[in-house]
């Protein structure tokens, strides 16, 4: 019973208190733990720093949602310049989209580590999210790069600068995850596994993921819907 | 929770370690949960990414259908990303995250096809720019 996963505890819990009250159902008395209401008290503190960082990042994909719409509204805005089609280059998408989704791997391995308390694996699988997120920036920047090359820049027209500014977005939160990835590094080998340290990386876990869901729609619906059109 | 006076085994029979804790103390997380989650994951991630690059870059299926095809695909690794990356689960702890967003994708839903819903409007009943400027004096 010791290393129950979470999710069969959580349906544990459901069926010991099936109206969230806190306490045992039928007339039995006592509290349930952990649940953050009922008699016992407020949740834990992970939970909380996990809840506030979540209302972040749903603001972040809000934001995202606007430059979504954007481009959806301007996606045939060319006035007369390159589409869609001319700009994707599908292979080097799938890279980029592969570098992406390992990083999110290996930073979901990295926080097993943390859990196991193994400082060299979490070290390790954070330096490869960190190279890998580094390699989907590189490759952004050289698409950038080589569309601007091409005289295709955010100037030419609407949909363009929806494109640059959707895509570009995302890239930008990318270098800065990689950043924060960089100050998170330090701060595990330097203070160690405090609590504190821990809720900064359950974050930092949330905040990388959520960009490789915005990486979806991005792939989605500006590349391969592009490429399609 | 010795303060509330119980023997919590007697009501619950509980025999997990991880549940005594006083409010506001650390469960411990177990890492081969994290691993297999990861795993599942990426897994099923590989599989929903392959599929609409190769429904994209094929005629495998019927071409007016390719873009709904894609999005459900799209739809269906977000929903993956959600739960074995981000970790939502249907459990009490998970209560206030999951009203969360459920909001966020009421707001997400209603910018975007708020936007595209206005913009189609406003361009269908506008007149095209070019008579527009011809109808200057």
């Amino acid at each position: 019973m010791t290393d129950l996963p979470a999710t069969t505890e959580a349906l544990r819990r459901v069926a010991q208190d099936p109206h969230r009250l806190g306490r045992l159902a039928h007339g039995r008395e006592g509290p349930v733990p952990g649940i953050g209401h009922g008699e016992t008290g407020p949740a834990g503190k992970r939970i909380i720093v996990g809840y506030g960082f979540w209302i972040f990042l749903l603001s972040d994909i809000v934001i995202f949602s606007c430059f979504f719409a954007a481009f959806a509204v301007l996606r045939n805005a060319t006035a007369g310049g390159p589409g869609a089609r001319e700009i994707v280059d599908v292979p080097r998408v799938a890279l980029e989209t592969a570098a992406l989704l390992l990083s999110s791997y290996t930073c979901g391995l990295s926080f097993a580590a943390t859990n196991a308390k193994n400082l060299l694996w979490t070290q390790v699988f954070l330096l490869v999210t960190g190279l890998l997120g580094l390699a989907f920036v590189g490759m952004e920047a050289q698409e950038f790069i080589g569309l601007a090359a091409r005289g295709i820049t955010p100037q030419r027209s609407a949909f363009l600068s929806a494109f640059f500014g959707l895509v570009g977005c995302h890239g930008l939160h990318v270098t800065l995850a990689g950043l924060w990835l960089l100050t998170m590094m330090a701060q595990v080998q330097v203070k160690g596994f405090r609590p504190e340290i821990i809720h900064r990386l359950i974050c930092f876990n949330l905040f990388w993921h959520a960009l490789d869901i915005v990486w979806i729609g991005i792939f989605t619906i500006v590349y391969l819907l592009g490429a399609t059109a | 929770m010795s303060e509330l006076g119980f023997d919590r085994q007697d009501f619950e029979g509980v025999q997990d370690g991880r549940e005594d804790l006083a409010p506001g103390d650390e469960p411990q997380e177990s890492a081969g949960h994290w691993v297999l989650n990861s795993n599942l994951g990426l897994g099923f991630s590989i599989v929903l990414t392959v599929a609409a690059f190769v429904l994209a870059e094929t005629h495998l299926i019927y071409g007016p259908a390719i873009p709904v095809a894609l999005i459900v695909l799209a739809i269906a690794q977000m929903g993956v990303h959600l739960v074995f990356f981000l970790h939502v689960t249907t459990g009490p702890d998970n209560t206030n995250n999951v009203l969360a967003l459920a909001f966020g994708i009421l707001v997400v839903f209603l910018i975007v096809a708020g936007s595209i819903w206005i913009m189609n409007n406003l361009q269908h009943n506008l007149m095209p720019m070019d008579q527009m400027i011809r109808m200057q004096p």
